[in-house]
């Protein structure tokens, strides 16, 4: 042996476990007594959970009435491609108690929200009440960001150029009349989005702040005068404007328009017949869309949507299924020790 | 294929691997990627024995010749061991040039001198002894160590789990990167292919920089299959290495075909659960936002999980990094999502209340939960059921080294005590003539043996190396 070894080399390698890669660590194998339980428990709790869902979406009541009017036997054939306005009337009958509450939506078929360039086209400081945006709103808008004679559009862009303005009202027949349901069109945005994403420019009255400024150019009232019932649920706050901003992830889509939680309706809609009566202004026939109003109730998995409890019983069975396969497997091979 | 060039008798029978027996699917795997090589490539034959190769410089500057070279090649890898003495530099760089270019394999030289330099060079990988015979070899090679025995923790160990670590990192980021951008492939079908992107802005830009990269970097850089003890006592499991099983073009088909179910799986449950859903009390959760979120979310999930599948060796710092990497996820989400970024800066953090209106739901969370489990168990089943029906060389180890613990360090074999302090064989080999000199037993005298050349069994075939005892030994005896 050298000599040399046994003196402190400067080129030694350190000896701690970091360095010479002996660090305590933890090594897991896939085995079978793990595995298998794992999979018995998991398909056990899915289909549990899948079954609950099942009930719980199953027991929810749906009723859809589409008033497209593409089919010339619709009430509403008429307004299909009207330039002025144009009522229409549909009557529809519900047949067990509809409990409640009770929301109603609109919903919309092959209608891209969720299209890159009309997404982006609006500007978030102009919707949060800055000033200065009103003025000069950012370039993102354009070309809805002012009109033919260059003044600035408050909301700009086409998300917001492109709002919906049915509206609805539905009425309950009555011993022959027409018994108006009221629709509470409060609290249907999300929280963050009335108190805290949008707000109104701080100007008192309202409708000073917009000076200088157009509305969008397919609106027919300025945002300051959406609502004239409610003065509070004007400008950008607006309950309806909320709604509509929140952009949906796919081509059919549903947004809140308003509940029935009047003390009449509280515990639902009867059954019966009812009559919608429908202020036709939004174009879809140009781009082959659909309009529909859906009256829906909700529970604690939210709508009416089988695909996952469904979808949780099938995959739950296949887990068992496949513990099972393992089982067998496991038990013919058991792990071979040769070498 | 991995030929160890040795400048002196070594006996290589407990390491591997270089055997006629394995030639032909070396060379197949070999043969598939370099198909465009115009090179024949010498075969591997099959032997009826053990044989060795002893030859001089003279001889081997003739056999170097164009017409000889290929017969040199055929006959040396026939050979268990081939000893080239008394050989010039070049023509050692030319023997590793020979190996390099017919064989198709990769080529390691090891030495200890300056006349080393140019096999060191000219292999694949360059080996150079620091020591006795100076830092030469050292200054030109690859790597370097003090020892020639160190070589086989060079190849068995290091090697071998660098070749494990880097497959394993290269499988992982393409499977994270592709399910992640496949996504947007499937969501263009329902977007309109305006290239809207799923994910938040600001999870784009950091999901590569800050959310997977510190564990996959700590996969790459602690990841272990069997710890040193059990490499050295298995060399069978280099074998891997050497057939490229563990990247080739047929993982990274399956790796890709992996990331399609996945990102396939991603889109689609949030899809078809999110369709006409709302949120408990009536309101939007099919928004942009929300769905964003959920993707997302899940993305994370997945991709963290599968990490969690393929890493075997979990130091803390493996566990540190993923941990870390979801903790990070969430509180720059959460942060991202809050009321105070939006009030400073108000265009950029658009998804003010995502987090918060979405994340209360249960049905985005079953939906989530569905999708992770979805996406990890196929995986979680083939694994073991391939371990159980075609268990790898590295699954079995594993398991004994769970069951035995850790095995007893390889016993100390104390170096055999070499009188003479001469560690090259110049003295043998010198030419004609001296031979005889050798051989008269002049200046030389045999411990316990005879003669040297009257056995009938070859050196080689015995394990312990010659004892020889200098003159001045001898004469104080």
């Amino acid at each position: 042996m050298v000599k040399e070894e046994q003196e402190e080399s400067p080129n030694r390698p350190d000896n701690t476990a970091f360095t010479q890669q002996r660090l305590p660590a933890w090594q897991p194998i896939l085995s079978a007594s793990i595995v298998i339980p794992m999979f018995v428990l998991i398909g056990a709790a899915f289909i549990g959970v899948g079954v609950a869902l099942f009930i719980a979406s199953r027991d929810i009541q749906l009723q859809e009435l589409d008033y497209t009017g593409d089919d010339s036997a619709h009430p509403c054939y008429k307004c299909r491609s009207s330039t002025e306005k144009c009522t229409c009337s549909m009557t529809f009958s519900i047949p067990n108690l509809f409990k409640g509450p009770v929301f109603f939506y609109y919903g919309l078929t092959n209608y891209f929200q969720n299209q890159r360039k009309y997404g982006a086209s609006k500007d978030d400081n102009q919707l949060y009440g800055d000033l200065d945006y009103f003025k000069d709103p950012s370039s993102s808008c354009d070309p809805y960001t002012r009109d033919s004679r260059n003044i600035p559009i408050v909301p700009c862009g086409a998300l917001a150029n492109s709002m919906f303005n049915d509206t609805f009202s539905l009425s309950h027949v009555v011993n022959g009349t027409q018994k108006i349901v009221p629709l509470n069109g409060k609290g249907i945005a999300w929280w963050t989005d009335y108190n805290v994403k949008f707000r109104n420019p701080s100007v008192t009255p309202l409708i000073n702040a917009f000076n200088g400024t157009k509305k969008p150019t397919n609106w027919p009232k300025p945002i300051y005068e959406l609502d004239t019932t409610d003065v509070y649920n004007n400008g950008f706050i607006n309950q309806d404007f909320l709604v509509w901003m929140r952009r949906a992830a796919l081509p059919d889509f549903r947004k809140l328009y308003r509940r029935i939680t009047h003390d009449d309706y509280v515990n639902g809609l009867p059954a019966g017949n009812y009559t919608l009566t429908i202020e036709y202004n939004y174009p879809v026939y140009s781009f082959n869309g659909r309009k529909k109003v859906v009256l829906s109730n909700v529970s604690w998995m939210g709508g009416k949507n089988d695909f996952l409890g469904i979808a949780y019983i099938v995959v739950g069975s296949m887990c068992v299924v496949m513990s099972i396969v393992m089982l067998i497997v496991y038990a013919k091979f058991k792990f071979a020790e040769d070498d | 294929m991995i030929k160890v060039k040795l400048m002196y008798m070594v006996l290589m029978k407990e390491i591997f691997v270089v055997t006629a027996n394995t030639a032909d699917t070396v060379i197949k795997a070999r043969a598939g990627l370099f198909w465009l090589q115009k090179t024949q490539t010498v075969q591997d034959e099959k032997v009826n024995g053990e044989y060795g190769l002893i030859i001089n410089g003279h001889s081997l500057a003739y056999a170097l010749q164009e017409d000889l070279e290929l017969e040199l090649l055929r006959t040396a890898c026939m050979c268990k061991t081939v000893i080239c003495c008394r050989v010039t530099p070049l023509q050692k760089a030319q023997v590793v040039e020979l190996v390099k270019k017919y064989k198709q394999a990769i080529t390691l030289a090891i030495g200890d001198g300056a006349n080393d330099v140019s096999m060191i060079k000219a292999a694949h990988i360059g080996v150079g002894i620091s020591g006795q015979e100076g830092m030469q070899a050292v200054l030109s090679s690859d790597f370097s160590f003090a020892q020639f025995r160190y070589l086989q923790r060079l190849l068995l160990v290091h090697g071998r789990w660098s070749y494990i670590r880097m497959c394993k990192f290269l499988q992982y980021f393409f499977y994270k990167n592709f399910s992640y951008t496949l996504l947007h492939f499937w969501y263009g079908f329902f977007c309109g292919f305006s290239a809207q992107t799923v994910y938040d802005d600001w999870f784009i830009t950091l999901y590569n920089m800050v959310y997977t990269a510190t564990s996959v970097l700590a996969l790459g850089l602690f990841d272990q299959d069997v710890n040193e003890r059990w490499s050295f006592r298995y060399p069978q499991l280099y074998s891997p290495g050497q057939l490229n099983m563990f990247f080739s073009k047929r993982t990274f088909v399956q790796c890709l075909i992996v990331s399609t179910y996945t990102s396939l799986v991603l889109f689609l449950i949030p899809w078809a659960a999110m369709q006409d859903s709302v949120r408990g009390d009536g309101k939007d959760v099919a928004d942009y936002q929300s769905f964003a979120m959920l993707t997302q979310t899940s993305l994370m999930v997945v991709v963290s999980a599968q990490m969690f599948l393929d890493t075997h060796y979990w130091t803390a710092i493996n566990q540190f990094f993923l941990l870390g990497s979801i903790a990070a996820y969430l509180a720059i989400t959460f942060t991202f999502y809050s009321n105070g970024l939006f009030f400073m800066f108000t265009s950029s953090f658009p998804f003010i209340g995502s987090a918060r209106n979405s994340l209360n739901q249960p049905n985005v969370w079953l939906t989530m939960f569905l999708t992770c489990l979805l996406c990890i168990l196929p995986t979680v089943a083939y694994r073991f059921l391939h371990m159980l029906l075609h268990p790898t060389i590295t699954d079995k180890v594993r398991h004994k080294a769970r069951e035995e613990g850790q095995p007893a360090p390889a016993p100390y074999r104390p170096p055999p005590r070499r009188v003479s302090t001469r560690r090259s064989s110049y003295a043998f080999s010198h030419s004609q003539g001296y031979g005889d000199l050798v051989t008269s037993r002049k200046f030389l005298r045999l411990k316990r043996r005879p003669s040297l050349f009257g056995r009938k069994d070859s050196p080689l075939v015995e394990n312990q190396p010659q004892h020889y005892r200098t003159i001045t030994e001898e004469s104080q005896t």
